[in-house]
Order: C-alpha cells, then sequence, then structure tokens
C-alpha cells in the first residue's frame, strides 16, 4: 500500500527526513512512532499529499505522490497533527462539505456522513458550530473526515492527543475496527496504544528509519541486549564490582533498597543471558538472592533503548 | 465539480464572516451618501452631467472603491494558511487552480453584491422623475460594465497580496498599496502636465477614472475590455503560481 524509497526532506538546509526506505502492506495497522521533531509528521504529510520531497520517492497504492497527487489524495484518509477546522460552520454543513470535496456527492453523501457521524460518535453535535466544539470533539470531526470517502489508507497523525481517557478507549476500538477493512499508519506518543492496535511499529529517529518490527520482536531484541534483573543482599559497592566483571555484562545497576537488599540492573552483549553466572557469584559469596529474572520490556522500553542509544 | 463546491464554500465563508456585513453596511451607506450628494449636485441648478455620471465620478465613489478591495480580498488564503485549513484543503482531491478560481469567484459574486442595491437607486430615481437621462441604457450599462471590469482586475490583485502572506493586514496593505498605486498612475496626466505623449498614452491605459468617466457617458471602447481582463487573467496566473509554490517554500 505504502513504499517509501530513500525519501528526504529539507527544510531551510535542515534535514527532518533523510534517505527513508519502509514499505506498509495492504490491511496493516502500522505504529509510526518517533520523538518530537524526529520527522513522523513531515513524512506523513508528504505521504498524504501536503509536501513535496526534497528526494527519493513515495508510492500510496501503486500512486507517486508526486506525480500522481490527485489520485494518491483520493485514495487516502489524513488527519493532521493539528486539526484545522472552519469555526464558522457547523459539523454536519462541514461533513457534507469535505465529503463532496473528495468526491462522494448526492445520497451516498448522506450516507457516508451519517456513518461516519455514528462511528465517531458527532451525533449530539452535529447540529453545533465547529467553533463551539471542544477539542475533544473537533478531534473526533478531524477523524470522521479522514474517513468520508471510505480510503483505502488512513494516516492519523496523533488522532488521541487531548481526548479524555473514555474517549481514547472509543477511538483505539475505532480505529482497531477499521484496522479490519483500511491500512493504517498511526502515529502516537501513547506507546500502549500502539502495542495494543498496531500490527507493526517503525520506529523514526532524527530523520531515519531506526527500527521496524512487531512490538513483541523489538522487545524480544531489546531483552536480548540486556535486561536482566535481580534482587541480591550485599554491600552496593562490593555488589557493582562483581557483576560488572562477570563474562558479558556491559553495566550494572545497583539500586539499595533500604534493608540491605540491592536491586540490581544488567546491561549485557546481545545474545549473552548472565542468569546463571549472577546464580552461581551469589552462591559463592553467600549472599543471599531473592529474585533473579529478564527485565520485563515493553514498547516504552524498547522506544527509550532505540531513540537513546541509537539503531537496535 | 469541486469548483462549485469550494465556490459555494467560499460564498458562504463571506455571509458567515463578520467583516462582510460591517463592510456591506458601510459601503451601502457610502453609495447612499454618494447618490444623495449628487442628486444635491444635480438639483442646485443646470447641469451638462447626469445622475449616473455625478454617481461614478465622485471623490466619494472613488474612496469607498479603491477601499473595499483589500477588504474583500485580504482572507481568501491568508486565512486559510493561518488557521492551518490549508492542511486538509489541499490534502482533498481538489485542483489547484480550481481552488484559486473558486476563491477569487467567491470575491467577484460578493462584489457584485455588494452593488446590486445601488441598481435600485437608478431605477426609482428615473421612476420618480420620470428623466429619460437617469435610467438610459448605454450610460447605465457602461457604468456597470466598468464597474464589473475595473473590481475583476483590482479583485485579482487583492488575490494575489492574500496568496502572498498568511497575515491579512499585511495582504490587506499590499493589495491597497499596488491598487492606489495604479489608481494614481492613472491620474499622473492630470498633475503632471509636462509627460511626453508616450507616457501620458501608457499612464492613460491605468486611468480607471478616466475609463469610468467615458463609459458612464456611454462611450464604449473595446481597449479597456481586452486591458483589464488580461490584466485579470495575468494576475491570477500569478496567484495560481504563487499558490503552488507554497507547497515548494514549505
Amino acid at each position: 500500500m505504502i513504499k517509501v524509497s530513500g525519501l528526504t526532506k529539507t527544510y531551510a538546509g535542515i534535514t527532518a527526513i533523510r534517505n527513508l526506505d519502509f514499505t506498509v502492506a495492504k490491511g496493516e495497522i502500522v505504529g509510526f512512532l518517533g520523538p518530537n521533531g524526529a520527522g513522523k509528521s513531515t513524512t506523513m504529510r508528504i505521504l498524504s499529499c501536503f509536501l513535496p520531497a526534497t528526494g527519493g520517492t513515495a508510492s500510496v497504492a501503486g500512486f507517486d505522490v508526486a506525480t500522481q497527487s490527485r489520485e494518491v489524495r483520493s485514495r487516502v484518509g489524513y488527519m493532521p497533527e493539528n486539526v484545522a477546522l472552519y469555526p464558522e460552520m457547523r459539523v454536519q454543513e462541514y461533513l457534507e462539505y469535505r465529503a463532496a470535496l473528495k468526491g462522494v456527492r448526492g445520497r451516498r453523501n448522506r450516507q457516508r456522513v451519517n456513518a461516519v457521524k455514528e462511528l465517531c460518535s458527532l451525533r449530539d453535535v452535529e447540529t453545533k458550530l465547529i467553533g463551539a466544539l471542544s477539542k475533544g470533539y473537533r478531534q473526533r470531526v478531524g477523524l470522521a473526515d479522514a474517513l468520508l470517502h471510505d480510503p483505502d489508507l488512513l494516516i492519523l497523525d496523533e488522532p488521541t492527543i487531548g481526548l479524555d481517557p473514555n474517549q481514547i478507549r472509543q477511538v483505539r476500538q475505532l480505529i482497531r475496527d477499521l484496522g479490519k477493512r483500511h491500512t493504517i499508519l498511526l502515529s502516537t506518543h501513547i506507546l500502549s496504544e500502539v502495542e495494543m492496535i498496531c500490527s507493526r511499529v517503525l520506529i523514526i529517529n532524527r530523520g531515519q528509519i531506526a527500527a521496524s518490527d512487531t512490538a513483541e520482536n523489538l522487545a524480544g531484541r531489546v531483552r536480548t541486549a540486556g535486561g536482566v534483573t535481580a534482587e541480591i543482599r550485599a554491600g552496593t559497592e562490593d555488589l557493582k564490582k562483581a557483576l560488572v566483571a562477570l563474562p558479558g555484562v556491559r553495566k550494572a545497576d545497583v539500586a539499595p533498597q533500604g534493608d540491605g537488599w540491592q536491586e540490581c540492573t544488567l546491561r549485557t552483549d546481545a545474545d549473552h543471558d548472565p542468569r546463571e553466572e549472577v546464580a552461581r557469584l551469589a552462591a559463592k559469596h553467600g549472599w543471599p538472592l531473592r529474585a533473579l529474572g529478564r527485565e520485563q520490556v515493553n514498547l516504552e522500553r524498547v522506544f527509550t533503548e532505540i531513540t537513546q542509544a541509537g539503531e537496535l | 465539480m469541486n469548483f462549485f463546491t469550494l465556490l459555494r464554500r467560499e460564498i458562504r465563508a463571506f455571509f458567515l464572516s463578520p467583516i462582510a456585513w460591517v463592510v456591506l453596511f458601510f459601503f451601502l451607506l457610502m453609495t447612499g451618501f454618494n447618490f444623495y450628494a449628487g442628486i444635491a449636485a444635480l438639483n442646485r441648478g443646470p447641469s451638462e452631467v447626469t445622475v449616473i455620471e455625478a454617481f461614478f465620478n465622485t471623490i466619494f465613489f472613488w474612496f469607498g472603491f479603491v477601499l473595499v478591495f483589500p477588504l474583500i480580498t485580504m482572507r481568501l488564503f491568508s486565512e486559510e494558511y493561518k488557521m492551518g485549513t490549508i492542511e486538509p484543503l489541499m490534502t482533498a482531491p481538489v485542483r489547484d487552480s480550481h481552488v484559486v478560481l473558486a476563491k477569487y469567484c467567491g470575491a467577484l459574486f460578493f462584489y457584485i453584491i455588494l452593488w446590486l442595491p445601488s441598481l435600485l437607486y437608478f431605477i426609482i430615481f428615473s421612476r420618480i422623475t420620470r428623466l429619460a437621462t437617469a435610467g438610459a441604457s448605454g450610460p447605465f450599462l457602461g457604468a456597470y460594465s466598468m464597474l464589473l471590469l475595473i473590481g475583476m482586475f483590482y479583485l485579482s490583485i487583492g488575490c494575489l497580496a492574500s496568496a502572498l502572506t498568511r497575515n491579512q493586514i499585511i495582504a490587506a496593505i499590499m493589495s491597497f498599496s499596488i491598487i492606489t498605486l495604479l489608481f494614481f498612475m492613472g491620474l499622473l496626466t492630470f498633475f503632471v502636465l509636462n509627460v511626453t505623449p508616450a507616457l501620458r498614452e501608457v499612464t492613460g491605459y491605468f486611468s480607471a477614472i478616466e475609463h469610468m468617466s467615458e463609459a458612464s457617458r456611454g462611450i464604449l471602447d473595446s481597449r479597456p475590455f481586452v486591458f483589464y481582463l488580461s490584466l485579470t487573467a495575468f494576475f491570477l496566473f500569478l496567484t495560481f503560481h504563487v499558490f503552488q509554490s507554497r507547497r515548494w517554500r514549505n
């Protein structure tokens, strides 16, 4: 559905994205993650034909975003990070206008507008002026707008920003439902959302793709690259020295818990599991050991590891 | 089809904006006063000018006329840039040319609406006075055709100014400056006596006052038609390219 090759964008000498390469298959829900300023919104804006790329190519459903822009736009539903709407229009008339603009006319216009109002829970506010809506409702109008022409690809840039927890849950469920019929590229800072919804994660850092895999596989890679925890009763300095001296251990953090017990976190070389050595070490020194295991790795950890330490 | 969808929205946007109603109110006030002043002048004694000439050739008329274009056009593109609504607009499958034309035609429609009440002045006047010259079709058609032509040209200048900036005030100042400059260029021959015939001819093309003065006497020359229509097309062409270049400037 999306094919990006060597995509580069520079703004007044500053490179926002550099040689991006990735693909998104039809039917995938891909989480597009990265720290602020990493280039997520720029990439999404290029894919939705709002910005031209400085270099490289991108295509959506086989159409080039630069040369076949209108074909791409008629197949993409884009919800920008800051949903900008006409405040003087009412929700109903705005949606009718946007649907007509996207080529949805006549009876189908009414059908689609009704369908998206239902999907995005906008029935209660359909006669209200957009300028009088809360941030949450405006977000929903933006999402409804993206869905109006039943696009093949949905590009959602932080769709849950500004929503309350109930609304976030509703939108999350909505995206999950939409994922059954649409391909979705979703950018968000709520990583638990990505873990729950997305079939794949793309992490972009400093304008380059730093990782691309399922959330589980990425967690596995971080786990393999370190992340053993242990609780041992010993002197802080002695324990730290002994742990760092173990083969394959890159770094050992020892945090006293107050009752003589130390919480240890070990970073090791890839494919090295030091748990056996740690157990043997404790036994050798006669240090009581009450917990030993692999660190629980969630997407947040993966994100931090990748965006702070570089490519995985 | 998208053009008409965009045009409908533009026209609605005009009438949903408070600025439009303020402009309409003051414009009616200005044209009403101008009409009254014209009749009052004619009432003082025999005159060689008709009521149509008196209406379209006063300082009140030209003052309001030049001022109205920046007010109509300043928000066209600048507001979309400023509010960010340009992003959803341009990610919908619309042509850039349709956006430019719809905005221009919406402004033209509002401009025409501005002038419609003034038609009533002449109709009522000719009914009351039963003077043939009051409603004479030549001067009447001439003056209103010229009004439309000059309006089309000045609106295209306003469109270009609005496409250039996200600040409505700057857009208004820019279009006001260009329109005033062109307007005074036409007046150059009135103020500077020792101009060469060639310069007098060139500046004469820009003389909206001269064109209106002739047209309101019922003299229709094809040259101003060609001049204004081609310049309107040229400025719209520039607007289109400025609007398109926005993508590359980003």
